[in-house]
C-alpha cells in the first residue's frame, strides 16, 4: 500500500486575477513596493541635501519632472489604499473594551481615521505650511 | 521561550505599517504633489528651506524613526510577497530586501549626521 506522491502544481504566476478578493489582497502586498520606493527616494533626497545645494538641485529637478510626478501620483494611491486597509483591520488586532464593553469594530475604525487627519494637519503645520 | 528572530521582525513590520498608514500620504502630498497643485508654495522643497527645517535635532531623530521604521515594513511585506509572486527562493529574497533596508537606514543615518 504505497500512498500516491503529493505532487504541488506550480503556482500560476496570474492567481491574483483569478477572484476579486485575491487582487485586492495583491495590491495590498505591493503597496509595500511602492511605499518602500518613495521612501528610498526620500532617504536619497535627504542624502543629496546632506551633500551640497547642487546635487540637492539636480535630484529635485528629477523628482519634479514628469516620471517623478506620475511616480508620486501612483505611490499615493497606493499609500492611502495602504492607510484603508491598515485601518480596516484595527477592530481585529487590537480590540478596545471600555468598562467591560466591546466598542463597535466601526468606532475603532473612526477613529483611527480621526487621527490619520490630526497627524496629516500636524505634520502640514509642523512643516510650515497654512 | 523559543527563541526566534520573528517577533523583532514582526514588531517592525507592524510599528513601520502603522507609521505608514498615518503618515505616508501627507508624506507624499507635501513631497512632491503639493506644489505643482499650489497646495504649497514653490520654494517650500528648496534647499534653503529644508535645510533650515532639518537644523533641528529633534526633526532629524523623527525623520529617521519615521522612515527607517517604513523602510523596514516595506522591506518584510515585499519578502512575504515575493512567495506569493511564485518566488520560493525566501532566505535569498529575505537577504536582499533586508539588506536594502538596512542600506537605507545607513545611508539616512549618514546624511542626517552629515546635515
Amino acid at each position: 500500500m504505497t500512498r500516491r506522491p503529493y505532487l504541488q502544481k506550480p503556482q500560476r504566476f496570474g492567481w491574483w486575477f483569478r477572484q476579486a478578493r485575491y487582487t485586492r489582497y495583491m495590491l495590498r502586498e505591493v503597496s509595500s513596493l511602492f511605499i518602500g520606493a518613495y521612501t528610498l527616494v526620500l532617504i536619497v533626497g535627504l542624502y543629496r541635501l546632506s551633500q551640497s545645494q547642487v546635487a540637492y538641485e539636480s535630484f529635485l529637478a528629477n523628482a519634479m519632472g514628469t516620471f517623478g510626478m506620475l511616480f508620486a501620483i501612483v505611490a499615493l494611491c497606493f499609500a492611502i489604499y495602504h492607510t484603508y486597509t491598515w485601518f480596516v483591520v484595527t477592530p481585529k488586532a487590537m480590540p478596545i473594551a471600555i468598562a467591560g464593553k466591546r466598542l463597535p469594530g466601526a468606532a475603532i475604525i473612526a477613529g483611527h481615521w480621526a487621527g490619520f487627519f490630526i497627524a496629516s494637519a500636524l505634520v502640514w503645520w509642523l512643516a510650515g505650511g497654512n | 521561550m523559543a527563541s526566534s528572530h520573528k517577533p523583532i521582525v514582526w514588531g517592525l513590520f507592524a510599528a513601520g505599517g502603522t507609521v505608514a498608514a498615518f503618515l505616508m500620504p501627507v508624506l507624499i502630498l507635501m513631497t512632491c504633489l503639493a506644489i505643482p497643485l499650489g497646495l504649497l508654495p514653490a520654494d517650500f522643497l528648496s534647499y534653503d528651506n529644508l535645510i533650515r527645517i532639518m537644523q533641528n535635532y529633534l526633526t532629524r531623530l523623527i525623520v529617521f524613526g519615521v522612515l527607517v521604521l517604513i523602510t523596514w515594513h516595506a522591506a518584510h511585506r515585499l519578502r512575504i510577497t515575493a512567495h506569493d509572486f511564485g518566488i520560493r527562493a525566501d532566505t535569498a529574497m529575505a537577504i536582499l530586501f533586508y539588506n536594502i533596508a538596512m542600506a537605507g537606514t545607513l545611508l539616512l543615518g549618514y546624511a542626517l549626521i552629515t546635515l
